[in-house]
């Protein structure tokens, strides 16, 4: 540990003068009693900038979707008690991810901890099961170093949350401060290289392999191997599929592109994960919405090679037969070393086995609907956006449709809740979007139920002049609760219909945004064009659409990945 | 299977019930867990058993690296260990039961270690199977109290855990 001649601090202006050091842009949070010294010293600077949210959920959030679109550290600031229980569905929703995010939250002083003090909870305790670690801090000469080891656990090896739990008196106390250039923990040694035996048994089975397929995640996205993967593909020439959260990873656009795989994958991606005969698996964690019902899956022999940083993601789910436990850049660029002189099979019969699979068209939806479809806002926004804009979403079929037909060309545009499904997310997520990528065109896709979940945050994008395009695509339902019930519940539609809503028009223009409604599919491109046209003013578009339409292709859970239910237009 | 885990963990508040956590949440059977310092103040080691398929035991062991304090982790059961649990048990020692149950104690290689007028305290250490025996042998109704450990293992020979 490097140590230059510190200076005598209080431990909030340590806890500030850390943030100064990491480099942090933004603080995403809300004042309370636990953290008032460090909102004291916060005010008295201004190279950290803070960004009041209306709610702790949405401080988590908006971190999250900063870091997701910058490979930044995400950071928030909450008080005890209530503010760092508010925090905790965003926390897990990171935690889900593996976004890295610190997260300081205020905690009563040391002496009152364990007297059920006045907004006292366990934060420590209640977090631990959704963060990659976290710390209370105990006394002030640990404060520096405990902040300098949240943000190299948060960042390194597989990413994750890391919380930091710091007491009032704490942040009150003089210390002499250092801030450590460097940190190491005995216990903690992410690898980075992946094994020079097991990446020469991938390279044989490659070269090999009569029905290849590329399947990757969010692990691309995060270490940012997109360019290293993309070149891997056009390099042997084979099929790639991405997972939800892997979209971005490879160019939706290419031909050897299959579309997401998964619940609702398309058909041709898979239909070629049952069928592949050597699976290359990038940051991936076969998951159940992406292989479905494992025994299934397992039925069709094939060979996997499992690439990833966390060994625990492997043969969790599937038996892996090549793990290669590394950093996926560091790996991919050895298997192209590798790769580059070594002749693959010509795999024309299992492309033209693709190509018969994607004649199926299974995307395809009703054009001439007098109600508008959803899946044609989507692709009208891709269009007017020219697909590249960052797209956030909340959860539900609105996700699936924007995943299924915006073609996403570039990583870490595309950000949405993919492992713990948080409806509320997106609005938030956006703003953190828009401060992490000044002047990019923005859009949250969300659901009239969905964008009710954290809807306070209008008022957050209005004092921060965040003009996000809100594409509320309003079907009163719960939609994909509703698509559940219709196929599996006997159309008994449970609390899923969304009565009362708000008129969501006077809604944003009473928190001085534009509201739209669109009722009309003639209406919908030109209400996009004239909304991404206004490039300083938040519109929230409300499309009143098509109320029966389902997300399809849909692999019923506990199924197959090919027991797909197809639709009717097909 | 049931397997024998020793895990060398940070001395510090909070390690243990993130392991306790990680079997909770993850569905993973505990079956006994023990746990304390070692010579170095700044490590304990914990010995857990648990049960599981081949699989299940390679997730947990993946699982417990993963967590940030944890130094190193060793399936035991994996090769040639010793395992020692100690069990204290109050019986009833009456005058009428009394020479039997030493005799019972001395059988298993038990001490008394206090006597009242109508108890006995009996030390008994061994492996876990050998303790249950212990129990099956007396008289149920002789029982007042038992309390076990739960095990603590050792590799033999070379095989050491150690940082």
């Amino acid at each position: 540990m490097d140590r230059v001649k510190g200076l005598e601090l209080t431990g909030a202006e340590i806890v500030v003068r850390c943030l100064q050091e990491e480099g942090v842009e933004y603080v995403f949070g809300y004042p309370g009693g636990a953290v008032l010294f460090i909102y004291d010293e916060l005010f008295k600077q201004d190279k950290v900038r803070h960004v009041l949210v209306r709610h702790e959920q949405g401080a988590a959030h908006a971190a999250d979707g900063y870091s997701r679109s910058s490979h930044k550290v995400g950071v928030c600031l909450v008080t005890s008690g209530p503010g760092v229980t508010n925090a905790v569905t965003g926390i897990a929703t990171a935690y889900m991810d593996s976004i890295p995010m610190v997260i300081l939250s205020g905690q009563v002083p040391t002496h009152a901890i364990g007297q059920d003090a006045f907004q006292e909870c366990d934060a420590v305790g209640i977090t631990r099961p959704c963060v990659k670690h976290n710390f209370l801090v105990k006394d002030v000469k640990d404060l520096a170093t405990t902040i300098k080891k949240a943000f190299y656990l948060a960042t390194t090896g597989r990413p994750g949350p890391v919380l930091v739990d710091i007491p009032k008196d704490i942040t009150a106390q003089p210390c002499e401060f250092v801030y450590p250039e460097t940190v190491s923990m005995r216990s903690y040694n992410p690898v980075k290289k992946g094994h020079a035996g097991q990446l020469k048994k991938a390279v044989q089975l490659l070269a090999e392999a009569q029905r290849p397929m590329v399947y990757t995640g969010g692990g691309v996205i995060l270490s940012n191997a997109a360019a290293q993967l993309t070149e891997l593909v056009k390099l042997t020439g084979f099929p790639c599929t991405n997972t939800l959260m892997g979209l971005g990873g490879y160019p939706g656009t290419d031909r050897q592109f299959l579309g997401m795989l998964g619940m609702h994958g398309t058909y041709e991606a898979n239909m070629a994960m049952q069928h592949c005969d050597v699976l290359l698996a990038i940051g991936a964690r076969f998951d159940d919405r992406v292989i479905g019902n494992p025994a299934h899956f397992a039925q069709n022999p094939r060979k996997i090679i499992h690439v990833d940083i966390d060994p625990s993601s492997i043969s969790k789910r599937v038996k892996v037969d090549v793990p290669i436990v590394g950093n996926i850049p560091d790996v991919l660029e050895d298997l192209l070393k590798q790769l580059g002189g070594t002749k693959v099979q010509d795999i024309a019969p299992w492309w033209k086995q693709i190509e018969q699979w994607r004649t199926k068209d299974c995307l395809k939806y009703d054009r001439a609907s007098k109600i508008i479809k959803p899946q044609y806002v989507l692709e009208k926004l891709y269009e007017v956006t020219n697909g590249e804009a960052f797209v956030t979403s909340d959860v539900g079929q609105h996700q699936m449709w924007a995943a299924q037909f915006y073609k996403f060309a570039k990583p870490r545009r595309w950000i949405n809740s993919g492992g713990l499904g948080t409806m509320g997310f997106g609005l938030p997520a956006a703003m953190g979007v828009r401060l992490a990528n000044p002047g990019a065109t923005v859009a949250c896709v969300t659901g009239e139920s969905s964008i009710q979940m954290c809807l306070q945050e209008l008022s957050t994008c209005k004092q921060y002049r965040l003009p996000i395009k809100i594409v509320n695509l309003n079907n009163r339902y719960m939609g994909m609760v509703r698509q559940w019930q219709q196929f599996f519940h006997g159309n008994r539609y449970s609390e899923s219909y969304m009565d009362a809503l708000p008129d969501f028009v006077k809604l944003a223009e009473g928190y001085g945004h534009r509201g739209v409604l669109i009722d009309k599919p003639a209406d919908v491109e030109p209400a996009l064009r004239e909304a991404f046209a206004r490039k300083d003013e938040l519109v929230f578009m409300d499309f009143i659409t098509d109320q029966a339409e389902n997300v399809y292709p849909m692999v019923p859970g506990g199924k197959g990945i090919t027991e797909m239910i197809l639709s009717e237009e097909l | 299977m049931r397997h024998i885990i020793s895990i060398l963990v940070e001395n510090e508040a909070g390690a243990l019930s993130r392991i306790s956590n990680m079997f909770s949440a993850r569905g993973y059977n505990i079956e006994s867990l023990t746990v304390a310092p070692t010579e170095d103040a700044s490590m304990s080691r914990m010995t857990i058993v648990t049960a599981g398929s081949e699989d299940v035991i390679e997730q947990i062991t993946k699982q417990l690296n993963k967590l940030v304090e944890v130094v190193k982790v060793v399936d035991l059961s994996e090769a040639e260990h010793i395992e020692r649990e100690l069990m204290l048990i109050k019986v009833r020692a009456g005058a009428k039961e009394r020479e039997d149950m030493k005799r019972m104690a001395d059988i298993f290689r038990g001490r008394i270690i206090d006597v009242s007028d109508n108890t006995y305290t009996i030390e008994l250490t061994g492996n876990g199977s050998k303790l249950d025996a212990f129990i099956h042998a007396l008289d149920q109704g002789a029982i007042i109290e038992t309390v076990r450990t739960g095990a603590s293992g050792i590799g033999r020979g070379n095989r050491v855990l150690r940082v």
